[in-house]
Order: C-alpha cells, then structure tokens, then sequence
C-alpha cells in the first residue's frame, strides 16, 4: 500500500525525524488561509506548492513549484490543484491532483538519499545512503554505484555503530553528524514498526541553517501486515488505484488492467502470467491479469467475467483453470452461470485442466452455452486469439 | 530416490483442524498414508481426521510421540510465523509453510531464527511438496504427477501443475516436484534445490520456473553453470507483465531491468539452460533437451 507525501510526513514527524511541514488542503477556496498559517507557523515568506499524488516525477511534470510570495503560492495552487497531473509514472492520461501540500520553503545547502528496504537476496533489510540525492536513485546506482553506501540490519534495531557507519559514510560531522544518528536510527524504528516495504527520503537536506530535513517522504508498506496497523489502512486513497482493481479487489479477485483486447481469467499469479505470456506469443495481447485465487466457485467467476467484460477493449476472453484444489465442474457451472446471466457479448475460450475436469467439459457441452473449448495451453492460447482478432 | 521427502517420512500438520488443515492432511494421508498426527494449541489428547491421528499441543510433543521430522502448517497468517519456529525448535527436518499472507517483517525474523537450527523451510505461500508415489506435503493434486526422474521447482503453484501435466503427457515422471513459493522471503531457494537435484541419483533432468521479480533465477543460473551437469529446462512467468505492478505474488514485481523475464531468460540461456519463450513447451523440451543428453 502506499501513501501521500504528507502522509509520509505525518509518520516521519511522529518518530522524531524533521521534516519540511506545511498544511494539506483540497479546495482552491482554502488557499489563502492555508499560505496565511504557514506563513505564520513556520516563519516564512516563501513557500512550495505540492500536488499529493502517488506518482513520482512530480516536480518535473509541473506539480512542484516554488514561490517567491504569497500571492505566487495563491495563485499555484489554483493551477495545481485540479490539474492532471503527467509523470513518467502515471497513465498517459496523468493523474487529478486532489490535494496539495503548501509547504514552508527551505534554504538548501546540499541534498541526500536515504531509504530502507528489504534485501530478499540475503533475508535482511538495508539501509541505502547516498550524497547524490534529489536526483533519481536508479541512476546512481546505475552510473556510480560507489556512490551509495549500504548497510545490513540484523533484526529489528539500528545498532548505534551502523548508524555511525552510515552518517560518516555521509561526510557528516559535530552537530550534523549527531543529527544524522538519530535521523537514521529513527526512521529504521520506523520503517519496522509500522511494517513498511519501502521508506525512502528523497530529498534529505541540509539546510542553510545547518540542520537535517526531510523534504519529501516516501512508504511503502507491506498488505499483508496492515491488520495490525489500522491507523496506516485509514491512510489509503482509493483515488489513486484503478477503481476496476479496487472492485476487483472486494471479490478477493487479483486484477491489473493492462493495454491488449484478449481478457483472461486463471487460478494462480504464476500460470496466470504464463497464460498473458502465451496470449503474447501467439501474437495477441493481453487486456489484464487475473488471478481468480484458490477458491475458485461461482461467485469469484461471474464476478471475474464482469469485470473483465467492463474493459471496452475486451475482444475475447480465454479462462484457464488447472484445477488442483479448485474444482474444474464449479469452475464450468460458474461459467453457464455467468453466461446466462451477463450474457455473451465476445466469445469466450476455456480451457479446464485437472481435478474434476472431465466432468466439468461435459456440463459444459450440455449447457449449450456458446463456448470455444480448448485442449492444451497452446490451443487454448491459439484459439482465443485468432476469435480476438476475428 | 528422491529429495527431501519419500515413503519414509512421517508428517505432523499444524493447523489440523482448521478446514484447510484437516482437507489437506486427508488427502495426503490419503496418498501415501504417512501422516503421524495433527497440532493445534488447546486441543491435545483429541484426535483428526475422523479419528486417524492423534491431535497434539505443541510440535515437541508431536514429534516425541509419533517421531515425525516433516511438518505441514496450515496456520493462519498472524501466526504462521510462530508456527514455522515452533516446528524448527521441536527438532523438525523439513517444514512446509502453506500459509499465504504472513508478514514480511515476521518472515524476517524467521529467517534469522533458521539459521541457526538444522531445519529446512520450503515456502511459505507455496504448494509444498510431492515425491509420486511416496510422499504428498502440501496441496499438490496428486494424480496429476507420476513417479519418474525429473526434478521439478517452480516459484508457482498452478504452473507447477501445468508443468508436471506436460512431463506426463510426454511420458517422462518425477522425482520430487517442490513449489518454494512467489513470497520475497522464502526458506528454501532455486540453487538449495539445484543442489539436492544434481546429487539424487534418481533424478535425470531439472525443470526450473521462475518469475519476473528477485534475482533468485539468476543466481540459481550461475549456480546451474558452475556445479550442474544435468540438464536444466526453464521458463520465466512475465514477459509481458509491466514494470512496477504486482502480479498476486508479492514477490513477482518488476522493480529493476535485471528482474525483468527477458534478462532473467538471457543470463539464463547464457549458463547454459534450455530456456522456452512458451509455457507449453516444457514438457516437449525436456525430452528433447534428455534425448540430446542421451545421444
């Protein structure tokens, strides 16, 4: 799950790392007052506007500007906030920017990276520091990877002498270097008990006055350990995800939209990517992931169909199920079901492998519903392309 | 032969008599009737599987009284974790986490714990493990395999299956097949398994499916390179996934170009595996990649 900037903020301040603050408003009417408190709670005639999307690459696609006075601030924001918003990391269409961040403007003297992950190679979590930072970190470590340091944690605390190791791998010293200590130890806390997957600070600053900042924030945190942190899963905007995948999301149904004309539907992440691959191969393209999951029954698929069938550039629809816990004959009456009920407006492939599945084909020939059945993999994968491309 | 599990081994499973636990334990007792006994915390002294096994309290005791050395867990998310260690300090050989859904941070503190026992962990989020014809731990559908001399590892579950479907369908069986699971932290890894494979006598040829995402397969490539001789056949799930989403499993995301199903399949073609572009030729490759062994 991931996060706003101020959001990520919100978090970093609660575990004592500092961070460039502001106020978060969602309405243009709200600007003037919102420039007026910054201004006053942070001492400032100067300020940024942020747009609050997921994305990254938000400065260079025009959602960052700096401002010289208050008027300026007024008036970016009235431009940003509503925009659509256009990254490297966005659709094509970009993304509506519903929020915005007005932030005390900060004196910068040089810029840092930080950030946290797990290493799935060694089972550990790193610690990833650099002194190239407000710049993107791929590109560091894909030109001068001496340029970042890393550091391996065992367990669940910063040890004093890794986040010394770190902070002078930085170049820190006297106040700074104190300041860098206690930043570091703090965000790994942090980073653990609020189960995150990524947290990363990019920029971390110093400023002009001499001190660290965190100027922007970013989480990540791990699905699967968001029931022990509600007040995280409260953080979750259903603006930023595709409402499709979030409808599919409510059927326990794995979907990701993707550009091509051929849907599928298959239990299992790993055979349901193979089964793109195939539609690939054969010269289609897939229309979208969709990994139907162990419990495969009636409803999962009539649900399954629907939302496939609500992207207009479905042309055909291939399911491929190896029934091994799930049984192909609830698979086939989920179909008949389905088909009656929704009707069929592109044809439709199937292909039932494993447990039951002899007695699944015949239901569905004495249905009589109007299906292409298929044999193997490859068969399957032939004919609902050459039915996409019909 | 075989790895890691076969006819002699006696399964405990924890979480028996939850609904997936007790369906699962059946139908591998069923298979090879090699399941000693159950664990679920509180109901000791009963018994599961409409009496076949005795229920026990805690992994010590289990193993104590039935001297199993694999266990099955079947145990909820929120407590898998305490489940796989439980197993590990009861002395357990090889323990099979089904669960899907556990925490990555408490996966972390598994894995550190592991280190420093003698336990195996295969998974989690995996199908487990299936030696034909002797030994069924975990959800693999049983009558699709057949007994043989191929090795089988796979990152998936239902690809698992459409791969050992192939092999049967070309007349060649299996020596183990072991699904180790999509997670981003998992027990057991591709190169471990290399390693028993190479070394089975029983076991001719390797089936290896990767995924977009880690870099386990790479390793496992330069592992393969280095120290197997038998041939290996592989496929990567992926290649048309887009870079940044996930996929179902939490580990098949792309994040960097050498996760990718396209590097992954030319560092793997370059140690010298029979890569397929097609999830269908798995089966028919192996046959020609033994038969150019053989000649």
């Amino acid at each position: 799950m991931k996060i706003h900037e101020y959001q990520a903020k919100e978090i970093l301040k609660k575990y004592g790392v500092p961070i460039q603050d502001g106020v978060v408003i969602e309405s243009k009417s709200e600007g003037k007052e919102a420039v007026q408190r910054v201004a006053d709670q942070f001492n400032t005639s100067q300020f940024v506007i942020k747009a609050q999307i997921h994305a990254g690459g938000r400065g260079k696609g025009g959602g960052v500007k700096f401002c010289s006075d208050a008027d300026k601030a007024i008036e970016n924001i009235d431009k940003i906030l509503g925009m659509q918003l256009i990254t490297h990391q966005t659709t094509p269409e970009g993304q509506p920017v519903n929020k915005v961040m007005v932030a005390q403007a900060i004196d910068i003297a040089k810029e840092y990276y930080v950030a946290i992950t797990l290493d799935r190679a060694v089972g550990k979590n790193v610690i990833m520091a650099s002194t190239e930072g407000g710049v993107e970190i791929e590109e560091v470590a894909a030109h001068s990877p001496e340029k970042i340091i890393k550091v391996w944690v065992d367990g669940t605390v910063l040890h004093a002498y890794q986040a010394r190791q770190l902070a002078f791998g930085l170049g820190f010293e006297g106040e700074l270097f104190k300041q860098a200590v206690k930043l570091l130890t703090n965000l790994y806390r942090c980073y653990i008990e609020t189960d995150a997957s990524i947290a990363e600070i990019n920029p971390l600053v110093v400023t002009e006055q001499g001190n660290l900042l965190a100027l922007d924030g970013k989480f990540n945190f791990d699905d699967n350990a968001m029931y022990r942190h509600p007040e995280i899963k409260e953080m979750r905007d259903l603006n930023e995800e595709d409402p499709t995948e979030v409808e599919a999301g409510k059927f326990n149904l794995n979907y990701v939209k993707l550009e091509g004309n051929v849907g599928c539907m298959v239990n299992g992440a790993g055979l349901a990517m193979a089964t793109m691959d195939i539609i690939k191969l054969q010269g289609g393209q897939p229309a979208n992931f969709l990994d139907v999951g162990g419990g495969a029954n009636v409803e999962t698929v009539k649900n399954g169909f629907r939302i496939i069938l609500s992207d207009p550039n479905v042309k055909a629809v291939l399911i491929n199920i190896f029934g091994g816990i799930v049984r192909c004959d609830r698979v086939a009456n989920g179909i008949i079901q389905a088909v009656s009920e929704l009707g069929l407006s592109v044809p439709v492939v199937v292909r039932l492998e494993g447990t039951n599945a002899e007695i699944a084909r015949e239901l569905l020939s004495s249905s009589g519903v109007d299906i292409i059945s298929a044999g193997s993999l490859e068969d399957a994968a032939e004919k609902v392309v050459s039915a996409a491309t019909r | 032969m075989s790895i890691l599990v076969n006819k002699e081994s006696k399964i405990i499973v924890q979480g028996i008599t939850g609904s997936e636990g007790s369906f699962h334990a059946g139908q591998c007792l069923e298979y090879a009737g090699n399941v000693v006994g159950g664990v679920t915390p509180g109901k000791g002294g009963q018994t599961a599987l409409d009496g076949r096994v005795p229920v026990f309290n805690t992994c010590v005791e289990a193993r104590e009284k039935t001297g199993a050395n694999v266990s099955l867990i079947f145990v909820p998310p929120a407590f898998a974790a305490d489940a796989i260690m439980e197993a590990a300090d009861a002395g357990i050989e090889v323990i099979v986490c089904i669960t899907e859904g556990i925490p990555v941070a408490d996966m972390v503190g598994v894995y550190a714990y592991l280190q420093t026992t003698s336990s195996r962990l295969i998974g989690p989020n995996c199908p487990g493990l299936l030696t034909p014809g002797e030994s069924k731990v975990g959800i693999m559908p049983g009558f699709i395999a057949q007994k043989g001399r191929i090795g089988v590892i796979s990152k998936s579950g239902t690809l698992t299956y459409e791969a050992v479907h192939q092999l049967v369908k070309v007349g060649l069986g299996q020596s183990t097949c072991v699904g180790i699971g999509g997670d981003p932290i998992i027990g057991t890894k591709m190169v471990d398994l290399l390693e028993m494979f190479e070394a089975d006598p029983e076991t001719d040829a390797i089936v290896m499916i990767g995924e977009i995402g880690g870099s386990m397969e790479i390793e496992a490539a330069h592992y393969i390179k280095a120290h197997v001789r038998k041939p290996v056949i592989g496929f990567i799930a992926g290649q048309t996934a887009p870079p940044g989403r996930r996929m179902g499993h939490a580990g098949a995301i792309v994040s960097g170009a050498d996760e990718s199903a396209e590097a992954k399949m030319k560092i793997m073609r370059e140690c010298g595996i029979h890569v397929v572009d097609s999830p269908a030729q798995i089966g028919v490759t192996v046959r020609t990649a033994l038969g150019v062994q053989v000649a």
